[in-house]
């Protein structure tokens, strides 16, 4: 075997394989492909040039695939070291990294709240103003709940064992995860309806806007410093949530698809990509709605309203939407 | 202690499939599910060699570490059982093992998984030994009858071992010595190797 030879057969090797991982199929189409494409290049078949060697196959791809007589593809990879990393990033990192992340989110916030104490509302005027329709608000809590279940259930995967199972038993908590699977499984499509809404109803009112928005983040919201900057119906910090939440929820949304009807279009290797991107957006979803939440309830007075009733103070409204305000009394 | 392993010997495997044939008719594997299967490298071609692959029984089982539910177990012959009333069919031992070991019917809402099944070593589940409820659920326990996993059993050229790790050492080391180096067990350089070196 000289070292020409060998270049030839690594880039023969490569092709194939690519082609017959992106297919996922058993070697078998690959094995046609290859020939065609030794046909195409006007070569004589060489066979001992087109077969692999068990070194190659790790080097050139993630896994080792061959021929078989079931008609399975899955059951083709003989094969896949890349579950070891998909191992250690879901039994190590995962857990400790959103577990952290979380952790810190919650601190924080407590922090602030137990310190600085909530944003005060200054004035109280009595009248009311609509900030948000019935169809908005039904919207915003469909969404909302549909979250905090697919949240809570999603936790479950990952730090279930570790802090529930000790608690209730093996078989109880067998149980729950079971019941957590379905309620995860379903309520992800009123989830993915109400985030499709969202964007329909709201994606006019968060483009950001010159000069406001800049203006508003600068002034860190008026948190700190105790300034009202102007902003329209959204202020840049809830136009950050919205693309948050609109651009994470359809990543949530197809990478949970994928999920729920495995190997639908990838192999394995896909299938553990996808669980990474599904998990790691995940968790950060989730510590962006507890700040959400905090500033929706606890953090801000006079907010919860908004969603709640659907009727906001006029006072409140002028001190923190100014030129929504205008625009509305404009009407 | 045993420590019961499978052994492959890919210079004899001859992509019979009895080992498949067999473990399928032995436990009453349903429809669409695979618990061995043989995998062939180079079908065709020079270097051509067959692999019958199940659940290899690992010392440190990755599909048992990344199961949310803990529903593994190994016993003390070093075998990788679960237990079907935990599982919860998320699919997460099939991400982790580097085998394909698991499967799943495919039988709930959505494409969704239902309880997991894969190779029990002829050796059933966490049920009573011998009982209708294991058969039923994991399929014959042959080992609690004194016998060997019924797929190496049937093996037509004796290709597949299955038994005493030391024992099953022992006839695999004649067979290399009698052919001479080279004639190595696919994938025995590595199952889970990060970086080969060609020596």
């Amino acid at each position: 075997m000289t070292h020409g030879l060998n270049w030839i057969r690594a880039l023969v090797v490569m092709i194939t394989l690519v082609m017959g991982a992106q297919l996922g199929q058993a070697m078998v189409q690959a094995a046609g492909a290859q020939e065609a494409g030794a046909q195409a290049a006007g070569q004589a078949i060489n066979p001992t040039a087109m077969s692999v060697q068990e070194s190659q196959l790790l080097q050139d791809e993630t896994k080792i695939q061959g021929y078989l007589a079931q008609p399975d593809p899955k059951l083709a990879v003989l094969e896949q070291p890349l579950g070891r990393l998909w191992r250690t990033f879901h039994e190590a990192w995962l857990p400790w990294g959103s577990g952290i992340l979380i952790l810190a989110t919650v601190l924080l916030l407590g922090g602030v709240y137990l310190i600085k104490g909530p944003i005060q509302a200054d004035e109280v005027s009595g009248i009311k103003i609509l900030r948000f329709s019935a169809f908005e608000r039904f919207t915003h809590w469909m969404t909302a709940v549909s979250f905090i279940i697919l949240a809570l259930s999603g936790m479950n995967y990952i730090f279930g064992k570790r802090y529930l199972m000790p608690l209730i038993g093996p078989d109880s908590f067998a149980t729950l995860a079971q019941w957590g699977k379905y309620a995860h499984n379903f309520l992800a499509w009123p989830f993915m309806l109400g985030v499709l809404f969202m964007i329909v109803v709201w994606t006019k009112d968060n483009f950001p806007q010159r000069g406001v928005d800049w203006a508003w983040l600068k002034a860190g919201g008026g948190v700190f410093n105790n300034t009202h900057p102007s902003a329209g119906r959204f202020n840049a910090g809830q136009k950050m949530i919205f693309w948050w939440v609109a651009l994470a929820g359809i990543a949530m949304s197809v990478t949970g698809i994928m999920l729920l009807f495995p190997f639908a279009i990838f192999g394995v290797s896909g299938m553990q990509i996808t669980q990474v991107i599904h998990s790691v957006i995940g968790f950060l979803f989730i510590a962006v709605i507890i700040f959400h939440i905090y500033i929706g309830t606890l953090g801000m007075e006079g907010a919860y309203d908004a969603m709640g009733t659907g009727e906001v103070d006029v006072a409140w409204a002028r001190a923190h939407h100014d030129l929504w305000v205008e625009e509305q009394l404009r009407k | 202690m045993a420590r019961l392993k499978f052994l492959c010997d890919a210079n004899r495997c001859i992509d019979c499939n009895a080992c498949v044939t067999a473990c399928k008719n032995e436990h009453d594997v349903p429809w669409g599910i695979n618990r061995r299967r043989v995998v062939t490298i180079n079908d065709g071609k020079p270097g051509e060699r067959s692999v019958s692959m199940a659940c290899m029984h690992c010392t440190n089982p990755p599909c048992a570490a990344v199961c949310p539910v803990n529903c593994f177990y190994q016993t003390e012959d070093g075998l990788v059982l679960h237990s079907k009333e935990l599982c919860i069919g998320c699919g997460y031992c099939f991400y982790a093992c580097p085998f394909g070991a698991p499967q799943f019917p495919q039988v709930r809402n959505f494409g969704s998984r239902g309880k997991m099944d894969k190779c029990t070593y002829c050796a059933g589940g966490p049920d009573a030994d011998l009982s209708e409820e294991e058969y039923v659920r994991y399929g014959a326990n042959r080992l609690a009858e004194g016998k060997l996993p019924l797929c190496a059993e049937m093996c037509s050229t004796k290709a597949l071992l299955a038994g005493d790790g030391e024992i099953i050492t022992q006839i695999y080391k004649e067979r290399v010595v009698t052919r001479g180096y080279g004639s190595g067990a696919w994938g025995w350089k590595t199952a889970y190797g990060e970086t080969i070196v060609v020596t």
